[in-house]
């Protein structure tokens, strides 16, 4: 009974800590400073204050750095996709000599931090540096790895008939990646674009290196530059806040359980 | 069909744009900035030539030491305090207890949420005036623990190690509670009619059988300790006095404000291999575990 009650609380506590952190950014993002400094720091607000959230829209960037990231994510996502499904088909149903060798490549992909090549990429990407493609060339690459990873996992359980009756019917072998192998690899695509969605949408090294210009800068540098503007305004940095999270708080609560599996596979396979 | 899948032409359509965005990419960068390791160069002027005077210059600095010695205390810290406490969530969940799936969902919301959001956050925890740990502690009465979280250069690692410590434990909650969930409950059966009460099953079947999920998630915690970047660079900087200085964010301040690309190369090399080493370390510890 003890025991029972000692665990429960311990996992309340953890899940709490866990929690509180968003709660309060909600929470703030509602209040006036005088709240938030003063009688009622974590409590809900006692009147709802929208206008911290019309300030941060109406005066800065955020929506414009919104967009910005939903565009770059997007287009990680379909390259990413698109690019490494046509490569583990090759990699794993085509025959020719060096697959193995290019799929090892691309496993040790998976270990290669950016680091080592930001500055290599700062140069060499410097003519399309303040633009989307800047951050999605390299987004695309270093989610390539996890991602042919998880397919050619997919693509190994399926069984070769499907592809040899459509191909006695006369298929030839793009039509056979396109119309039998994609849709069948549905559930894995989906689980693979989360991945590359949440990587792209939450990466900062690159977004605040790459893109400085305001026209193209991502949600990342624009909260930096909120954060700059409102220092001691916490109810508008709070408001900025929620709205960067918002995307990500959806898509976690209606898909967390396929989230948290596609992050599993990604490490087992890892 | 054969014939087909030895295709030359569909073979190039299908492997070649992911291979040469791959190695145009990631992978020659690579040895670009291998190269730069033996140059001086600002990235204007042209680079001259000098050997291996980046790699004496950089392991000279007593600064590039102390951030060493910074991400692997921070690597310690995540092997020895993240992964048991998310070992421990993780063997509670995998006992089944009401709202598991509720818990894991929530334990699990940090991994999510980018750095930015969360190293602001606590930011604002951490703040000396208003910030939540401060009010709390003065509502406690406890007013003289109350401190300038990241601005005291004694305390400054710890309390930028804590956020990165607890973005990731339901992460490393998960990869072990989902090793635990595929032990077939046949053994833990067997085991629990044998007599064996919980902790035995935990310490002496479940443990030793998910080794290789520790494994990785130990290979995890440190390539990412020592790699840590974001958190750090938002909450201090590096700073008060390089007391929470980090190899990476050195490498940053050199390459973009120094303009010293051949000793910020040094720097990321650095990583990659410490990386690497570390990765076989770990490996080699946990060979003796692995199944065959």
């Amino acid at each position: 009974m003890i025991k029972k009650f000692v665990r429960t609380v311990f996992l309340i506590v953890c899940s709490l800590i866990s929690v509180f952190p968003l709660y309060w950014m909600f929470t703030f993002s509602l209040k006036e400073n005088k709240e938030i400094f003063g009688g009622n720091v974590i409590g809900l607000p006692h009147i709802w204050k929208m206008e911290n959230y019309r300030a941060v829209i109406e005066n800065t960037a955020v929506v414009k750095n919104f967009v910005n990231s939903m565009i770059v994510a997007v287009l990680t996502v379909i390259f990413t996709l698109l690019l490494s499904s046509m490569a583990a088909y090759a990699l794993n149903r085509l025959v020719w000599k060096l697959s193995r060798f290019v799929y090892v490549l691309f496993l040790v992909g998976i270990m290669l931090p950016m680091h080592a090549v930001l500055l290599p990429l700062y140069r060499n990407l410097h003519s399309i540096l303040n633009g989307y493609m800047a951050l999605v060339i390299p987004y695309v690459a270093f989610q390539m790895p996890l991602t042919i990873l998880i397919l050619s996992g997919a693509l190994q359980s399926f069984p070769l008939e499907l592809e040899e009756s459509a191909f006695i019917d006369g298929a030839n072998i793009y039509k056979i990646f396109f119309r039998i192998i994609m849709p069948l690899m549905r559930p894995y695509l989906a689980t693979t674009a989360i991945l590359a969605w949440l990587a792209s949408w939450n990466e900062f090294m690159l977004a605040v290196t790459f893109v400085t210009d305001s026209a193209h800068k991502t949600l990342t540098a624009g909260i930096l530059e909120l954060i700059g503007k409102y220092t001691t305004r916490w109810g508008e940095v709070g408001a900025g806040l929620t709205i960067s999270v918002l995307p990500t708080l959806v898509i976690y609560i209606s898909l967390s359980k396929s989230i948290q599996k596609s992050l599993v596979a990604g490490a087992i396979k890892g | 069909m054969q014939k087909a899948l030895r295709d030359k032409k569909a073979i190039c359509i299908f492997i070649l744009p992911a291979l040469i965005w791959f190695v145009v990419i990631a992978v020659l960068p690579v040895f670009q900035s291998f190269g730069y390791t033996f140059v001086k160069w600002n990235g204007i002027t042209k680079a001259e030539f000098t050997g291996i005077s980046n790699y004496i210059e950089v392991f000279q600095k007593s600064i590039f030491w102390k951030a060493a010695l910074n991400s692997l205390l921070v690597a310690l810290a995540s092997v020895f305090i993240q992964l048991p406490i998310s070992m421990l969530l993780a063997l509670i969940l995998n006992y089944g207890v009401r709202g598991e799936t509720v818990y894991r969902t929530i334990l699990f919301i940090p991994v999510v949420i980018s750095s930015t959001i969360i190293a602001q956050l606590w930011m604002k925890i951490y703040h000396p005036n208003y910030g939540i740990l401060n009010t709390l502690l003065k509502a406690a009465g406890l007013e003289s623990w109350q401190q300038q979280w990241l601005s005291n250069y004694k305390i400054a690692l710890v309390a930028v190690l804590i956020p990165m410590i607890w973005q990731y434990i339901g992460y490393h909650m998960l990869l072990f509670y989902s090793a635990a969930k595929s032990i077939s409950s046949e053994i833990t059966d067997a085991a629990r009619i044998d007599g064996a009460n919980r902790w035995q099953i935990s310490f002496k079947i479940i443990i030793p059988l998910i080794a290789p999920m520790i494994e990785t998630s130990v290979i995890f915690a440190v390539i990412g300790s020592l790699k840590s970047f974001d958190v750090v660079y938002m909450l201090t900087g590096g700073g008060p006095l390089d007391a929470t200085q980090m190899p990476t964010l050195l490498m940053y301040t050199e390459a973009f404000s120094a303009s010293k690309y051949g000793t910020a190369s040094v720097m990321a090399i650095f990583v990659v291999v410490e990386c690497l080493i570390f990765t076989l370390l770990i490996q080699k510890a946990f060979k003796r575990y692995r199944r065959e």
